[in-house]
């Protein structure tokens, strides 16, 4: 369930008087470093959701994926990664670099990078003078497995909570970018892991990474064909995009590379969709869409018409009952939809953009109930959505009428207030449309529902609920006069005091009565 | 939430707008009491709205919903030895294959035998060792490209395209693919075949070291065709497929294991 922070912020920002399309709400000042929550991949026990969402408000909500070879670590005997010291360090760099026999440097690597799972290691490690300097050596020699392996230290210092180790990463970062236009998908695809590690702990990172070439790496890197690539370039991409400066550094040479094109390329449904890869691209998207630099570019690239499509896709899926994390990628596909759905470009009726295709709103619906099913925190979302598509558009509010989409709609108002709240703005968006719309309203189950909301504890629940009956009294006059008989009254007497409600609780009984 | 059963073929039939039902507003409709106007909401980047869904990614990435990720497990085959001629390195996975072929047979220069980690590299380097012509233009015009990738600019000497690297693209001094050469004798194909796997006596840094060098003064070379088939005809065809067709894809549904 919602926290109640998040319904009255919500709440507020739907229904305020001074609501403007361009609204921003000013971003929470980060808090000091308070430790919030890492996680740091397998070895994190099941967090609570709530500590995961206070480390989201701080901004401290960093992601690192931790690729681990465990087949091979199982067929060295599965031993147990030991802390090494600065000796045992100096020994395994002195093998790699200088063994006589390549499996014994090899394994000198090996039995470093288990070590460097440990953060103590990694602190030795890298305040151990020339032992990174070795390491690249050793990442940029022509001895493959070597070289393989140093990646492999190099991803686990990657993993590091400490911003000094990232930072002392440093030297190896023109070496990743210039891999990433070879040919070796495993090592292209560590390098990728790496840096996007690297991205989200360190500005002083990022801050060489531009300059490097990163984004024109990335946006030759996104043309390989092999998935395991992709996916791990829409990472290290996300990471990049969603670091706090990204709005004025990165976002727009991104948008001004060809990445844009490859990416919207990578979403399109149909059989060679990935959902592994198309999950990292839409928050890649997701990420340049809610940041607002330059959203017609994305629309002039056939962005809104790709996201449609996507959505059926999905609907289908879950129709196939073929829906194994498919929450994953909806999430940022409605939020990347809705949003863009705000774009000025969108006022231009008719116009080539235009999503206008029903199906999107039985998608929508069908998306919604796999959400109540299976991730019911997902519901908001989905109903953003839905309130972007109707909310200036009669034919979809049609389409909601004629399709038999209210009773359905109905359904969801006791999930939870934000839902609610939801639900019953995309009946105001219908209602206020006049007559023709009211009558297709009342009569039916929607007295019911609304005597009930009309009930709640939540004021903003209530709130809404009151527009809505303003709405239909106007157009569907017989509306008051059910209300009556259903005890409306009593249910609007309630509310009387509350100082929010009370005008237009009494506004409401004037009419009522005066049928 | 029972959704009705048309839907699902609508869903399957075509494109289509619902013709809208005619729209007629009251100016008392939302007016004061009352407060609502339809309007498309627009949220940004760090709005509370996006909470639940950001957690959501954030277990995802941390394999917490799904399972750990766990890189595919590699076949193990019995052991076989690279055919490149000269090269007697033996394997027993695919993998490990691919990674050392690409690394030092995949973009070999074939006059000296330097392997380099790109196409793009081995390139440049053709142009700046082994084009005589490119040593002639060199004299008239900046002709040293930038090593990065999407920066357009040219340069009179290797020296000054390497402080170009390390001022303005932030690369270290000693950047591995762009060291200035030690003067050698002349080179010609065949002469100094230098086997790509350096021997292990080199320390760390210059380990396998295919530096690529920049001629600092004219080194006598085979008469060679002009135009753009220079570079090309020297690079080894890549027509080696290593048969890895299979993707990773969605890891996690690998391993639902029947959890789901």
């Amino acid at each position: 369930m919602p926290s109640f922070r998040l319904v009255e912020r919500f709440a507020a920002f739907l229904l305020s008087a001074n609501f403007i399309q361009a609204h921003h709400v000013e971003r929470k000042a980060g808090s000091p470093q308070t430790g919030g929550l890492r996680g740091r991949g397998a070895t994190v026990p099941p967090t609570g959701a709530g500590a995961l969402r206070k480390a989201r408000r701080e901004q401290q909500l960093i992601s690192k994926r931790l690729l681990r070879d465990d087949a091979s670590e199982e067929a060295e005997g599965g031993c147990v990664a030991m802390i090494l010291g600065e000796t045992e360090i100096q020994h395994f760099l002195r093998l790699a670099q200088q063994g006589t026999e390549e499996k014994e440097r090899e394994r000198a690597l090996v039995s470093l990078r288990r070590g460097l799972q440990h953060p103590e290691t990694q602190q030795t490690f890298i305040w151990l003078e020339g032992s990174m300097r070795t390491l690249v050596g050793l990442l940029t020699s022509n001895q493959a497995l070597l070289q393989l392996e140093a990646a492999r230290c190099l991803h686990e210092l990657s993993h590091s909570e400490q911003s000094a180790v990232a930072e002392a990463c440093l030297p190896a970062t023109s070496y990743l970018l210039t891999y990433l236009s070879g040919h070796s998908s495993d090592f292209i695809e560590l390098c990728l892991y790496t840096l996007g590690n690297l991205i989200v702990e360190s500005e002083a990172v990022r801050r060489q990474l531009l300059p490097q070439g990163i984004v024109p790496a990335l946006a030759a890197c996104i043309q390989s064909p092999h998935l395991t690539v992709l996916e791990a370039l829409g990472y290290a991409l996300s990471q990049l995009l969603q670091v706090k400066e990204a709005p004025e550094m990165i976002i727009p040479s991104v948008l001004g590379s060809t990445l844009p094109e490859h990416i919207l390329r990578l979403l399109q449904p149909g059989p060679k969709l990935n959902l592994g890869v198309a999950v990292e691209f839409a928050w890649c998207l997701h990420y340049i869409i809610c940041s607002q630099v330059d959203n017609t570019l994305l629309i002039s690239h056939g962005g809104l018409s790709t996201l449609g499509l996507l959505l059926l896709d999905m609907a289908g899926a879950v129709q196939r009952t073929e829906d194994t994390g498919l929450e994953l990628l909806a999430c940022p596909v409605l939020r990347c939809l809705s949003n863009l759905l705000t774009e000025a470009a969108m006022e231009v009726v008719g116009g080539q953009n235009q999503l206008e295709d029903e199906r999107v709103v039985a998608a929508l619906f069908i998306l919604l109930q796999f959400f109540l099913q299976k991730q019911p925190s997902l519901l908001p979302e989905g109903l953003w959505l839905l309130n972007n598509l109707t909310a200036n558009s009669p034919s979809f509010c049609t389409s909601l009428l004629s399709m038999d989409l209210i009773e359905p709609l109905l359904q969801l108002l006791p999930v939870s207030n934000v839902v609610s709240i939801l639900v019953l703005t995309v009946l105001c968006n219908v209602a206020e449309k006049g007559p023709a719309y009211c009558q297709r309203l009342w009569p039916g189950p929607l007295l019911s529902c609304l005597i009930g909301t009309l009930a709640s504890p939540d004021i903003e629940v209530v709130g809404q609920s009151l527009e809505l009956l303003q709405l239909l009294f106007l157009y569907q006059p017989e509306a008051a006069k059910d209300f009556l008989q259903q005890s409306g009254l009593q249910v609007l007497e309630r509310h009387q005091e509350e100082a929010q409600l009370q005008d237009r609780v009494h506004a409401l009984q004037q009419t009522a009565l005066h049928q | 939430m029972q959704l009705p059963p048309a839907l699902h073929s609508r869903l399957a039939g075509g494109p289509g707008a619902a013709e809208p039902l005619p729209v007629e507003r009251d100016p008392a409709a939302g007016a004061p009491p009352f407060r609502f106007a339809a309007r498309r909401v627009r949220f940004p980047r760090e709005h509370e709205f996006f909470e639940d869904g950001d957690v959501l990614r954030h277990l995802y990435l941390q394999d917490v919903l799904t399972q750990v990720t766990e890189a595919p497990e590699r076949p193990r085959v019995p052991e076989f030895t690279c055919q490149v001629a000269g090269c007697c390195q033996v394997f027993d996975s695919l993998e490990d294959y691919e990674h050392h072929y690409h690394t030092l047979h995949r973009n070999v220069c074939s006059f000296c035998r330097r392997a380099f980690p790109s196409v793009h590299l081995l390139d440049v380097h053709i142009l700046e060792w082994h084009d005589s012509l490119f040593q002639i233009l060199s004299e008239r015009q900046d002709m040293y490209q930038c090593l990065v990738e999407g920066c357009a600019e040219k340069f009179k000497t290797s020296k000054d395209r390497k402080d170009h690297l390390v001022r303005c693209h932030l690369y270290p001094a000693d950047f591995r693919f762009d060291k200035p050469k030690k003067s050698r004798g002349p080179a010609t194909p065949g002469a100094a075949v230098r086997a790509s796997a350096e021997a292990p006596g080199d320390d760390g840094e210059q380990s396998g070291g295919d530096a690529m060098e920049v001629c600092s003064e004219h080194a006598a070379s085979l008469p060679e065709p002009v135009g753009e088939r220079r570079t090309s005809g020297h690079r080894i065809p890549s027509t080696i497929c290593f048969g890895q067709g299979a993707s990773r894809g969605f890891k996690s549904t690998k391993k639902k294991k029947g959890h789901q």
